[in-house]
């Protein structure tokens, strides 16, 4: 009998070797208690925390922490049905609305992750005849929602607008339409697009946009709202999909446009109807964090201040790290060994990140993905940078000095 | 201009052979993939190369059904027609 999990041989080996060689599986990291929104308990250690997506520290914000406990003494836990049938409570729509009005958008689509938005956007919007043009180094659930989608799928090399515009050209004169599709910040290097110039492309091409925003929704733009703002080519983004598990600390995805068909994507979109929706105490914990994110603008300037002094200590120490700043600083080691080493030792020396392995990093070498947040001290950073040397030096990822 | 599975297949392997980690005794019969340990990705990029030097798109789902060089080499052959 052929066995079902034979086609896991391959992932059971590399575990295996990865294990094997560094200790621990780096998959199955444990916080066993957060602390602060900076600090955890991993294997019974305090462990400073570089490898989250709370980048405004909001996941442990008391306003927030309220709103959930009172909603959920209101509403209850649960609500036990997709939003097109009993899932839908006034919260749903009150988080909908803030959400479009911040954005200053008609209206806004809440799905039950971030991953789903991507999903069920992407493959609603883009049918049978059209056309997504995708980054080279998109997201998984981008790449997801484009084999959901039964559209022709076209990569062009990332954040490369002249060739984004090379592979449109050659769809010219093809029929059905073309949704180009971006990300703010791609998470597991840092790297920001030319957004400008790709606006550009879609002008002169006649094509759709949709950004994705997940990294760079309260990072970015003077009031948070991402690359498109900050950039100024809001008008231009046909669609912006987000994620509240980031900045806003909670959980859930969404989608705003100005676009009237939103409200009939909402009944062709399956990861939207066949779901779940939100439970209350997410809602409402992610409508307080959003007003926590709109009175503090200085988290951002913080946040920003921290990713620079991160940024700078790692090339200050000779790492090979993202050459843009933003609270994703990724370090690039050459071989898969070392930075197995250089993560374990991390570990052990108190700093949680991220080991990214290929073929999960855009080209063939693994990372170290670090996120900065505006709730860390420039003590912390300072103190991770002191552990960075170390763990690298232990991992020959430096030259020791002489 | 018009291309035949045999040069495209012969221009493909020719790119191949630019990276030292491709064994030297490859021909179109090779599996991408199973012969030459290309991941997903390693494919895709690969892929986009082969397209630039034809003019052509080759839309991710083709890839599915491509297994081998001529697989590729007949696919892109195949889409420059249509062109």
């Amino acid at each position: 009998m052929t066995s079902l999990f034979s086609k896991f041989d391959g992932t059971a080996g590399a575990l295996g070797s990865l294990v094997e060689a560094g200790g621990r599986n780096p998959f199955s990291v444990v916080i066993e208690k957060p602390v602060s929104s900076t600090v955890g308990i991993i294997e019974g250690r305090e462990t400073l925390l570089f490898g989250t997506n709370n980048y405004l520290g909001l996941s442990q914000s008391p306003r927030a922490i309220k709103a959930a406990q009172d909603a959920a003494a209101t509403c209850g836990v649960g609500t036990t049905g997709s939003r097109i049938a009993n899932g839908t409570q006034s919260l749903h729509r009150q988080l909908e609305r803030r959400i479009a009005d911040y954005f200053g958008r008609r209206d806004a689509m809440v799905f039950s992750t971030g991953y789903q938005a991507n999903l069920g956007m992407i493959s609603t919007l883009a049918g049978k005849d059209d056309y997504l043009i995708l980054d080279a180094d998109s997201h998984a659930s981008i790449y997801d929602g484009s084999r959901l989608s039964p559209a022709q799928v076209i990569r062009f090399r990332h954040n490369d607008a002249d060739d984004l515009y090379k592979r449109l050209k050659r769809l010219d004169g093809t029929p059905g339409a073309k949704l180009i599709v971006v990300e703010g910040i791609y998470s597991m290097t840092g790297n920001v697009p030319p957004i400008a110039e790709m606006v550009a492309v879609k002008r002169e091409t006649g094509a759709y946009l949709l950004v994705d925003e997940a990294h760079s929704f309260g990072v970015m733009g003077e009031r948070g709202l991402g690359i498109a703002e900050q950039a100024g080519v809001e008008a231009d983004v046909d669609f912006i999909v987000g994620t509240f598990s980031k900045s806003l600390g909670t959980v859930g995805g969404y989608c705003v446009s100005d676009h009237p068909e939103l409200e009939l994507v909402r009944l062709n979109c399956r990861p939207y109807m066949f779901t779940a929706s939100l439970p209350p105490e997410v809602i409402a914990a992610t409508l307080a964090a959003l007003e926590d994110m709109a009175e503090h603008p200085e988290l951002r300037t913080q946040l920003k201040d921290n990713a620079a002094r991160l940024h700078a200590g790692f090339h200050g120490l000779g790492l090979n790290a993202s050459k843009q700043v933003s609270p994703v600083i990724a370090v690039t080691l050459e071989e898969i060994g070392q930075a197995i080493v250089m993560w374990n030792r991390l570990l052990d020396l108190g700093v949680y990140v991220n080991l990214s392995l290929p073929p999960a990093t855009p080209d063939s070498r693994p990372l170290l993905r670090c996120s900065v947040m505006a709730t860390h001290t420039a003590e912390q950073i300072d103190k991770a940078i002191e552990i960075f040397k170390q763990a690298a030096l232990d991992a020959k990822a430096l030259p020791a000095a002489a | 201009m018009s291309e035949t599975v045999e040069s495209v297949s012969a221009l493909i392997i020719q790119k191949l052979l630019a990276n030292p980690k491709v064994p030297r005794d490859i021909d179109g019969n090779c599996k991408i993939m199973d012969d030459l340990a290309f991941d997903s990705l390693a494919v895709m990029n690969f892929v986009m190369e082969v397209e630039d030097s034809m003019d052509v798109s080759v839309p991710l789902d083709k890839l599915a059904d491509i297994r081998t060089i001529n697989d590729l080499a007949a696919c892109v052959v195949d889409l420059k027609n249509k062109g």
